[in-house]
């Protein structure tokens, strides 16, 4: 995957979507935020660090695409095992149980959760500590509306304690929940605005809609630049820079 | 270093909820020790061929266990999420072999215990080097199993590693023919495997002949525990493609 020429900034407090369609490199842009991505070119930095850094181990919360806990633990000993990792007290398990609603659960076993509640597992882990900046890889996907509501009502909460997240998905509807929202698509940056911005600049009447004019407007202008300059110019650009 | 023991507990806890891989794990290689003392009733051969099962037991279960446990790691993303946690990779290498070591002395006791009782095996020497030697062929299983897992990417391909790593060293061991009695090549290499020094040590523990010889073998199978160890913890990579 390459991406190319991506800089944005991450304000404490606010909520930052990442969206695009899937294969348009939304992972790598996120697991190159939490420095698991190997990089052949370019600079990610985070909290003025190399991205990965040992001291953003704390800082940096990661939720995976996949829930990335034990099946066969139940949800509180997940959670307690990778606290004691990130060297947390006990009252913080309880705090993250609470804070994502499953209190009810944390004597389950994680492989007799439904898929919601799972996610909410893998969120608790990544609250961990209250980290600054808080990434989540389609947190969202595979939930029913209800549960997608629920969880978007957790993350503005979350970012009302001064947290930034960073939340990548691919249904153009949940960018309306956004502060402010990355539009990419085959690694590169299509825009970078506010969802009110986004439906005003392209006219459209919803966000899926606003996507599909925004790679309209792209396509068009990338054809016009294969005119203009040699053939072959197209696959050279893509070898880009990440920044 | 603490990382370590959360880790071991956490890998007891996960096995504590699966109540049939514990009972296959203690039960299994007793049950195949008496069906072997069954089939050589009345024979030496029982002697001869009781010390290389207990050898045998805790390398092929802790390898398959382990080789399977972290392709699971690192298949569902909770090795990449520890990873990007404070986590020492020799804390999570270390909490997997204490966790299966602990596991294969119960399972060695419970084997030694059927094999000396019931089977009436004959253990001349010294029983804790019995021990020790077991639990060093455990975390040789847990070692190589962690190595193999970083070369598989399903559970498919993991278990066909056990033919590859584990036959050969059975059958080069001396088990099925006196290592002396093997074409030149074949007996040089059996030479250098862990297993065959596993089971030297075993049997001339169970005849009460210990001698330097054993203490060379007990080191082999260290250097072949190390060296697996470090190859798979270069495996365990914090930022992947």
């Amino acid at each position: 995957m390459v991406i190319q020429d991506v800089g944005f900034s991450l304000m404490p407090g606010r909520i930052i979507g990442l969206l695009g369609p899937s294969g348009s490199g939304k992972s790598t842009l996120l697991r190159s935020i939490v420095g698991n991505q190997i990089i052949s070119s370019g600079l990610v930095s985070v909290l003025g660090k190399p991205a990965g850094d040992q001291s953003l181990r704390r800082q940096v919360g990661y939720m995976t695409q996949a829930a990335s806990v034990y099946d066969d633990l139940t949800v509180a000993q997940n959670i307690s095992y990778f606290a004691r990792i990130m060297g947390q007290p006990k009252d913080e398990v309880a705090r993250v149980i609470k804070a994502t609603d499953l209190d009810g659960q944390a004597k389950q076993l994680v492989m007799d959760l439904s898929g919601g509640q799972r996610n909410r597992v893998s969120l608790a882990i990544a609250l961990l500590g209250s980290p600054k900046i808080v990434i989540l890889d389609e947190p969202t996907v595979g939930l029913d509306p209800v549960l997608r509501a629920d969880l978007w009502h957790l993350f503005a909460e979350l970012a009302g304690t001064g947290m930034c997240l960073v939340v990548s998905s691919h249904v153009m509807d949940e960018a309306m929940r956004c502060d402010e929202i990355l539009l990419l698509r085959e690694g590169k940056l299509l825009a970078q605005i506010t969802p009110r911005q986004l439906l005003e600049q392209t006219g459209a009447a919803d966000p899926e809609e606003a996507f599909l004019r925004l790679i309209a407007q792209d396509t068009s202008m990338s054809k016009v630049a294969d005119h203009e300059h040699q053939p072959g110019r197209h696959r050279a650009a893509a070898k880009g820079e990440r920044s | 270093m603490n990382s370590a023991f959360w880790t071991a507990g956490r890998v007891l806890l996960q096995i504590r909820h699966d109540p049939r891989t514990i009972g296959l794990m203690l039960v299994v290689p007793s049950m195949l020790i008496g069906l072997m003392a069954w089939i050589y009733t009345d024979t030496p051969i029982f002697a001869q061929i009781g010390p290389a099962m207990i050898a045998l037991f805790p390398f092929v279960v802790m390898f398959l266990v382990t080789s399977i446990a972290t392709l699971r790691e690192r298949r569902s993303g909770t090795l990449e999420r520890l990873l990007s946690m404070p986590l020492t990779k020799g804390g999570f290498i270390l909490g997997y072999a204490m966790a299966f070591t602990l596991i294969a002395v119960v399972q060695t006791s419970i084997a030694v215990s059927f094999a000396v009782w019931v089977c009436g095996l004959q253990i001349s020497g010294s029983l804790w080097l019995l021990f020790i030697v077991a639990a060093l062929d455990a975390l040789l299983g847990t070692s190589l199993g962690l190595m193999a897992s970083a070369f598989a990417r399903t559970e498919f391909q993991v278990i066909q590693f056990m033919p590859l790593l584990i036959f050969p060293q059975f059958l080069l061991a001396g088990i099925i023919l006196p290592r002396d009695q093997l074409p030149g090549p074949l007996e040089t290499l059996g030479d250098w495997l862990p297993l065959s020094h596993a089971i030297d040590a075993l049997v001339a523990i169970s005849a009460g002949t210990e001698d330097s010889s054993t203490s060379s073998s007990l080191l082999i199978i260290i250097a072949w525990i190390i060296a697996a160890l470090v190859v798979g913890s270069l495996t365990l990579r914090r930022k992947t493609p």
